[in-house]
């Protein structure tokens, strides 16, 4: 009999040698093993993480490279034994058994497209009860959980649908945002390579709640390996039934279409994005109206994060309260943070909100990967904030880390150590944004540029004091003038590391420049 | 008359436009095909796809260099992506970018001839960085050493097929 051996496909995993593992696994093992790829268990400082299935459970062993192999084998590791990359059962690592996996139930569990491994990990169940509700009562049941919008903007999912379920029109539609360019982010990537059929499944409820027939899941370019999972899954869900005309007699039809975005950052807004859906530039509109009104093809459109999509099946499955048990306030539920950057244990770890950045960073992550000290982390992409360690405190929740001047965003963590030139990083802020402005508005388009400048004579040790004035002025004006969150949060970065480091906007970084 | 001469040139751009059912929605899609087929987006095939969707070459042309996925100059034979992003940055990027250019006589975008680097902003590999894909693969831990190594691979893979 052989002996179940998991891999992952994953992305991530692939990226530090998994396949090679696989393939001298494969090698080594002929007919005692049989292989399977999964999605990624989330501990990306131990990937590649090759599970070994045994009584007592999933036994992991990692980072393996291609050269552990042989000595894996030789330790007896297809019964589980002991050996210096061993780290026990999967599910007791305190890094994985300290989370509240919710959304990421199944990532890194199944084999991300095998249908029947989905639905006895309890995939399908939301949506089979959604079939029998009705529209209503699902969008009050997605109100009653407290779920809100991951994709950064944290606006209650169920009054979104609710506004859309309201239109009289024949034609709605069902967009998945999957363009998650916000550096430190990649739990959307990790989900469609890893649970698939779960965002599929978010779509069709959330389709069948507003009446939508037609979706669009707007994938990044960068992510390739996603792309090409996510029209594998949509190919086994039509195949089942799952996807297409009168969904199982219930009278739903829904179709899911891929569209691939070309690298432009500024198509994670929501405007924007369903421009390039249509085919046009990616330029944000001005709102209102909101899309839940008159969206894609000037038709009511629903437009959420795969994250919020992703956790849908699981309300509808359990129901409001389960959900709304979890987090704090009005942050109800998990997030799945994502720890990048500098740091030691870098991964995706589903938590309750409340959790505190403390733990996040330094119980989770244990410190940085090259062994210097923590200097400040950006939480919410490049248009959050940075916070520096005396505010590690603070609760992770929509309103707790506004308040201490950062944002959730989508949940990622960029952890920089002590050599991190902040005025360096407030600069690239500008840059950022000069580089990725959809242009239509000026506060955003020139704005940047002239931070950027700005900021290169202060850095110059140019009238600093004078240039400060002037970008503090500049950061007024783009984040009251601007279009859209891009001009609009620019400053945030700029702001935040100008009020925890002060003294390295105060010019003596005139060398360092002249390099 | 001269527009629809010149739009018969590219017959690829025809078939991959009919495989998208000649829709105009479907731009960024075709312009990825035509790019995938020729490596960057020639004049001739934005002529055609223009013609075929019936929309403008303005409004093509506007797509075309609205997005930094798309090439209107020949590229080099192999793209190395590093990304730039913050998280990358946190774990050296910047200095593999520098190696990167000195190794391989490059600037980073800024074309090339057998190899080009081309800066991206997020792979999404944010905890195991710095990041690079080359040919839809995707890397992590990356130095420059590495870097070589995985050029000459790609490149080796490359010479194979051909």
């Amino acid at each position: 009999m052989s002996v179940k051996v998991y891999i992952p496909i994953d992305a991530a995993a692939l990226s530090v040698g998994a396949q090679d593992v696989a393939d001298a696994i494969a090698a080594r093992g002929g007919n005692d093993v049989q292989i399977i790829r999964n999605g990624s268990r989330g501990m990306l400082y131990l990937e590649p993480l090759v599970e070994v299935e045994t009584p007592q459970g999933r036994v992991a062993y990692g980072p393996v490279t291609a050269d552990d192999v042989d000595s894996l084998f030789d330790a007896g590791f297809l019964t589980g034994a002991d050996h210096a990359l061993g780290h026990g059962l999967t599910e007791e690592i305190d890094y994985f058994a300290r989370q509240e996996r919710l959304t990421f139930a199944r990532v890194g569990v199944i084999d991300p497209l095998d249908l029947a491994d989905y639905e006895a990990h309890g995939g399908l169940a939301g949506l089979k009860a959604a079939l029998n509700m009705s529209p209503d009562d699902i969008v009050q049941t997605v109100l009653d959980s407290g779920l809100r919008g991951r994709g950064g903007a944290g606006f209650p999912t169920g009054i979104k649908w609710k506004t859309a379920l309201a239109q009289d029109n024949a034609q709605k539609y069902m967009c998945a945002n999957a363009d998650e360019g916000d550096s430190g982010t990649f739990a959307d990537r990790m989900l469609m390579e890893g649970d698939p059929f779960a965002l599929i499944e978010g779509m069709i409820i959330g389709a069948r709640a507003i009446g939508a027939t037609v979706g669009y899941a707007y994938i990044r370019s960068e992510y390739p390996h996603a792309i090409k999972t996510m029209r594998r899954a949509i190919h086994i869900m039509e195949s089942a039934g799952w996807l297409g005309d009168n969904i199982k007699g219930s009278g739903t039809d829904f179709h899911l279409i891929i569209r691939v975005g070309a690298g432009a950052y500024i198509c994670g807004e929501e405007s924007s994005m369903l421009e390039s859906i249509e085919g046009k530039r990616g330029q944000v509109k001005v709102k209102p109206p909101i899309p839940a009104i008159s969206g894609l093809f000037d038709k009511p459109t629903i437009v959420n994060n795969v994250l919020t999509l992703g956790s849908v099946p699981y309300i509808l499955a359990n129901g409001a309260k389960a959900y709304a048990d979890y987090g704090q306030g009005r942050s109800l539920g998990t997030q799945p943070f994502q720890l990048a950057g500098d740091v030691a244990r870098g991964g995706l770890i589903e938590k309750a909100f409340g959790v505190s950045l403390r733990e996040l960073i330094e119980d989770f992550g244990g410190g940085t990967y090259s062994g210097k000290s923590v200097k400040a982390i950006q939480a919410g992409g490049p248009l959050g904030g940075y916070v520096a360690p005396h505010d590690f405190d603070v609760a992770m929740g929509y309103e707790s880390l506004a308040e201490a001047g950062s944002m959730i965003g989508h949940g990622g963590i960029v952890v920089y150590n002590e050599t991190t030139d902040m005025a360096k990083m407030a600069r690239y802020a500008m840059e950022f944004c000069e580089l990725e402005s959809c242009g239509k508005c000026t506060p955003c388009r020139i704005g940047s540029v002239r931070g950027k400048e700005t900021l290169d004579k202060i850095i110059a040790g140019d009238n600093v004091a004078a240039n400060i004035d002037v970008l503090e002025d500049l950061c007024d004006l783009m984040e009251e003038a601007s279009l859209c969150a891009m001009g609009g949060l620019t400053p945030m970065p700029v702001r935040t590391a100008m009020k925890n480091f002060p003294d390295e906007f105060a010019g003596p970084n005139a060398k360092q420049a002249a390099e | 008359m001269v527009t629809l001469l010149n739009t018969i040139e590219d017959q690829a751009a025809r078939r991959i436009c009919a495989d998208y059912g000649d829709a105009p929605d479907a731009l960024l899609e075709i312009l990825h095909g035509v790019q995938h087929l020729h490596g960057y987006l020639p004049e001739t095939a934005l002529r055609t796809v223009a013609h075929t969707l019936n929309i403008t070459r303005a409004d093509v042309h506007g797509v075309a260099t609205f997005y930094h996925d798309f090439k209107l100059k020949k590229q080099a034979a192999q793209t190395l992506k590093i990304c730039r992003a913050e998280a990358c940055q946190a774990v050296g990027a910047n200095e593999l970018i520098a190696a990167a250019e000195k190794a391989f006589k490059v600037k980073i975008d800024e074309g090339g001839l057998t190899v080009g680097l081309e800066a991206m902003y997020c792979l999404g590999n944010c905890a195991l960085g710095p990041a690079v894909l080359v040919d839809d693969r995707l890397y992590g831990r990356v130095d420059i050493e590495k870097l070589k190594s995985i050029s000459a691979k790609h490149a080796k893979k490359a010479g194979g097929r051909s």
